[in-house]
Formats: C-alpha cells, sequence, structure tokens
C-alpha cells in the first residue's frame, strides 16, 4: 500500500510570534522549525500501518522552499521511505492542496494523511480540498486509523462526541491525537535518512485565492487584578458585577 | 446573489455557535444589500428553524432524508452546494466547527470560491476587496485576508459574534431535495459515540470553562473543578499534561494540539500557563488564573488572578456562587 504524507514546515510551539516590520510576513528571524505537530501523527501511523501490512512505501511531501529540507529529512529519519518536494512557498490553502492533488495523481497512492491543521497558519482547509480535487472521500479530524486490506476504519471527531467510520482506499485523512504515539528519530534512522530519496518538483495549477495583508498582534492585556486567597469569594462579585461575566 | 448561512442541528436544536453563524450571515447580507438564507444539516425541528428568524434569517431550506442526520462529509457538501446554486449565493457562511471546516474545504474546490476558515469579525467590502480578519498563529497573532473571485466562503470563530435576538421575526421553513443518492453517502458513519458530558454542557459551545492542571495532584480531585463547573453552568477542561497522564479524556484538552476555545470566562486552576495552553485560550474574554506559585506565567495573560491553593480556594469559590444565586 502507498501512503502519501503530507507534511508542514512550521515554527516550534514556544515560538513568541513576530512580524516584519510592515505586518505582511511572519518574522523567521532566530526560530526554530519544526514538523507541524499534527502531521507527526499522520506520519507515525503511516509507518506504523506500512509495518503491520509487512510491505508498501510512506512517501513525505512538503510544500516549501529548500528551507524545509532539514524536517523533510526528519521525517526521512523517523521512517519514511522517499520524500518529495514542491518547491513553492505555501501561498495559501488552495495553492497547497492543488500541488499534493498533482502529486498524488499522478503516484497512485492509496491512502493520503495529513495533520488536522498546520500551527500557523491554523487553515484546516487542505485536507476536504485534495479530497474534492481528485473526488474522494475526507475523513477529518481522525482520531484513529486502522486498515484491513483496501478498507480503512477511521474516528471522526465531532462536537461532542465521535463517528465511527468506514471508506476504502484511496481516501484523505487529517489527524490528531490520540491516534498514535508520535515517533522520533533514532540514530540509526538519521544515518539512513542522508541516502534516501529527495525529489523536488515545481508548482503547478491556477493562482491563489486568497491573499493575507496584515499580520495584527492580539491586544495586550491590562494586567492582572489580584484577589487575596482569605477573601476568594470577592472573585465572584467581581465577576458578576465588574466583569459581567456569571 | 444572496448570503447562504449554514446552521447545524442537534437534538433538534440549532447550536448556539449557529445562532452566531445566522446572525453573522445576515448582518453580511446587510451589507451587500441581500437577503439570509439558511439551509439546516442534522437532526433539526420546524420550531427551531422557524425562529432563525430572530437571528435576521428569512427562509430555511430542509432536507429531511434521514441519513443527515449524522455528519457525513461527502453529503453535505453536495446538500449545501445545491442550495448555494439554487440560492445563486455569494456568499456563504458555515461555522468554524469540525463539520464547517471539513465541508466547508470542500465546498470552496466544488464551488470555485475563496475560503476563510476562523474568522472572528464581521467581513469589510471596501472598492471591490472584501477582506476578513482571522485568528492565525494558534491565537497567537491575527490576519486580515483579502478574499477573491465570485463566491467567498467565510466559517466563523464561536463565540466571536454575538447572536442577536429579534423577538417575534420568524423564518419560513421551505422543503428541500438535493436528490442525494447512495454514492454521496461514503463517508456515513457506522456507529456514533457521544460523550458524557459533564453537567450537559459541551466544551467547544461552552460560555464558561473551568480547567484543571497538574496543580489538580490527581484524577480524584476533580470533584472540586466539576462542583465549582456545575455551580457556574460551566464546561470541564485541562491542560496537555493532564490529558497525556490520562487523569482525564484527550477531548477535555485545551491548548496549541488540542481544542481551542473562546468562553466569556475561563477558569484556570493549578494551570502554570505554557505558550502551547495560552495559544488555546487567549481569545477567551475574561481569564481567571489560581495558582500558588505566584510567579506562574499564567498571571500574565489573566485579568484576574488568586494567588493560593487550589484545594483551599475552589471550595471557596463554588460556595460564593451558591450564595449568589
Amino acid at each position: 500500500m502507498k501512503f502519501l504524507v503530507c507534511i508542514s514546515n512550521v515554527p516550534d510551539t514556544t515560538t513568541k510570534i513576530t512580524f516584519t516590520p510592515d505586518n505582511k510576513e511572519f518574522n523567521k528571524a532566530g526560530v526554530q522549525f519544526v514538523i507541524n505537530p499534527w502531521d507527526e501523527y499522520a506520519l507515525t501511523r503511516a509507518i506504523e500501518l506500512k509495518e503491520a501490512q509487512g510491505g508498501g512505501t510512506v512517501t513525505v511531501l512538503n510544500v516549501g522552499e529548500a528551507d524545509t529540507e532539514p524536517n523533510i529529512r526528519k521525517a526521512l529519519a523517523i521512517g519514511a521511505d522517499d520524500a518529495i518536494r514542491v518547491n513553492a512557498h505555501p501561498k495559501d490553502a488552495f495553492f497547497v492542496a492543488q500541488q499534493i492533488a498533482s502529486i498524488a495523481k499522478d503516484g497512485g497512492y492509496d491512502v493520503i494523511l495529513m495533520g488536522k491543521e498546520s500551527i500557523d497558519y491554523n487553515g484546516f482547509q487542505v485536507h476536504g480540498m485534495v479530497g474534492e480535487l481528485l473526488g474522494i472521500p475526507t475523513v477529518a479530524p481522525a482520531m484513529k486509523l486502522d486498515m484491513s486490506g483496501n478498507t480503512a476504519t477511521l474516528e471522526r471527531e465531532i462536537e461532542g462526541g465521535k463517528e465511527i467510520v468506514e471508506v476504502a482506499t484511496p481516501f484523505v485523512a487529517s489527524c490528531q491525537q490520540p491516534m498514535c504515539e508520535p515517533r522520533i528519530p533514532n540514530m540509526r534512522g538519521i544515518m539512513t535518512a542522508r541516502t534516501k530519496p529527495l525529489k523536488v518538483v515545481e508548482p503547478t495549477g491556477d493562482a491563489p485565492r486568497t491573499q493575507v495583508t496584515e499580520y495584527q498582534l492580539p491586544p495586550k492585556k491590562q494586567g492582572v487584578k489580584l484577589i487575596p486567597a482569605e477573601s476568594a469569594g470577592d472573585l465572584i462579585k467581581l465577576l458578576r458585577n465588574e466583569a459581567k461575566v456569571i | 446573489m444572496s448570503v447562504l448561512v449554514v446552521v447545524e442541528c442537534d437534538k433538534g436544536e440549532v447550536k448556539k455557535s449557529s445562532l452566531e453563524v445566522a446572525s453573522y450571515g445576515s448582518q453580511v447580507a446587510q451589507l451587500l444589500g441581500t437577503t439570509a438564507t439558511a439551509v439546516a444539516v442534522g437532526e433539526a425541528s420546524e420550531a427551531s428553524l422557524t425562529q432563525l428568524g430572530e437571528q435576521g434569517i428569512s427562509k430555511v431550506l430542509y432536507d429531511a432524508e434521514p441519513r443527515l442526520k449524522d455528519f457525513v462529509n461527502g453529503a453535505y457538501t453536495k446538500l449545501i452546494a445545491t442550495a448555494a446554486q439554487k440560492e445563486e449565493s455569494t456568499v456563504i457562511v458555515l461555522a468554524n466547527s469540525n463539520i464547517g471546516a471539513a465541508v466547508g474545504s470542500r465546498l470552496a474546490v466544488r464551488l470555485q470560491a475563496s475560503l476563510a476558515t476562523n474568522v472572528v469579525e464581521l467581513p469589510k467590502n471596501d472598492g471591490g476587496q472584501f477582506t476578513v480578519k482571522r485568528g492565525a498563529f494558534s491565537g497567537k497573532a491575527f490576519a486580515e485576508v483579502v478574499l477573491g473571485g465570485d463566491r467567498k466562503i467565510i466559517a466563523v470563530k464561536k463565540n466571536s459574534i454575538e447572536a442577536q435576538h429579534e423577538a417575534g421575526k420568524t423564518a419560513t421553513v421551505e422543503a428541500f431535495s438535493a436528490q442525494l443518492a447512495d454514492t454521496d453517502f461514503a463517508d456515513a458513519p457506522k456507529q456514533v459515540v457521544m460523550q458524557d458530558q459533564a453537567g450537559g454542557i459541551l466544551l467547544p459551545e461552552a460560555d464558561r470553562v473551568v480547567s484543571g492542571g497538574r496543580g489538580m495532584k490527581g484524577p480524584e480531585n476533580w470533584n472540586l473543578i466539576e462542583d465549582l463547573a456545575k455551580a457556574l453552568g460551566a464546561a470541564t477542561a485541562c491542560s496537555k499534561p493532564v490529558s497525556d497522564v490520562d487523569w482525564r479524556p484527550h477531548h477535555e484538552h485545551v491548548g496549541q494540539t488540542g481544542i481551542t476555545v473562546s468562553p466569556n470566562l475561563y477558569i484556570a486552576c493549578g494551570i502554570s500557563g505554557a505558550i502551547q495552553h495560552l495559544a488555546g485560550v487567549n481569545s477567551s474574554k475574561v481569564i481567571v488564573v489560581i495558582n500558588k506559585d505566584p510567579e506562574a506565567p499564567f498571571f500574565k495573560a489573566a485579568d484576574y488572578g488568586i494567588v493560593g491553593d487550589v484545594f483551599d480556594v475552589l471550595p471557596k469559590l463554588t460556595q460564593a456562587v451558591k450564595e449568589l444565586n
């Protein structure tokens, strides 16, 4: 079975977010980039399923410029077999979805996995767009994924519960916890990753449909009003009379 | 031209987030000089759909196909796309829920529309440029986004728009069929499992949230959290370390890689306030932090704070709420 796992290159979760002086772009200076944490569930689960099937391949796909390659190598070190990088800045979700769909179509992948969303843009869009472009089902967000032959059983989270869904390959799923325990690379993985194939292709498709014109930081908090622990009950009065939230 | 609003229903009621979406949609319709029509999904009742008039909706389309009671991505997409074509909708508004985002992204491709999720304000329509403000970087920033093309889809973040209520106004409910076929139900659920919600309040929809961290010392102490939540009519939540060690279920995990909440009131008990946790809660209107460590970073993001032992403070708060009511 052929798995395609799509990964994003995002600022580390502890990053303090700042923007360029014109507020048009994220300020990358001094920022550590990581594999999008949601995508790690997709990657590890694909590797686990491949191992359980005793065959098949896991291909990692990233839409990004050359600076994303360290994290693509990391995905190879975790256990993917090969990688494809679409050499382009990921302009918007639709642009990225077109790249994924084009590669998925050419490569004949059975299962296309990705994280629920990227922690930088938080679009939660790419999975559905890829599914629609390819005309195949999407299950999003998936908390569990098991395969039996060409049939997958997934748990899809809905507000307040979950749905158990069965779909046949090919399909797209966007992944989140508790699907698996994301793996970290071991030394042998890091060594072998260096020689695994990483193919670079140029982008295709139509122009993006959305454009960010400005980023803004949230307004600063006024500062905390402290209430002595002895008179904790006063907090409740403040919440009613001052903040008016209860 | 019209605005199409997607309302999610559950057990015969329109979800709170969908009332907000309906209000948002009718205000967009006013901005564009047109009317707002709704299309209902899930288990709806005619009475609750009629009431959408209070949010400024004039007409509600409802397909009574029984298999639409549960979420099916393929079928919902076709249903909404058919409604959008029938109504010649140029703007489609849905909730930024698991359902809204899953369907919205498929619709964007099918209808060749531009899409913005996680939207927090009404759009601006200046000089032919249609701009929305959306949350980005997991709650650490906002982005102004221009939506191109003839059709736009907007997924509105929960609790960022207040639902309006114009008492007495009603919407007409119109039977509607999208001619759904078996192939549209490829991802229909075999089974639906709903969680036991503490006090019946769903965390993503909650106005008030009481949340516990490692400072609670163990799952056996969660009655303190639950008591306060019950008194306040709040949902319960937890930090990542707490769900990682299975003190609480994963669906209660709030933060960057859990769920993002934006209630009117968020009370954090024994949570230090790691940046990943703050990302999930910092759009809450009022944040209260209770922690015995005065240096806990969460106090910097809080509106009100109590430096003290949660085991001592929580019962006092519960008592004070009971006295107030």
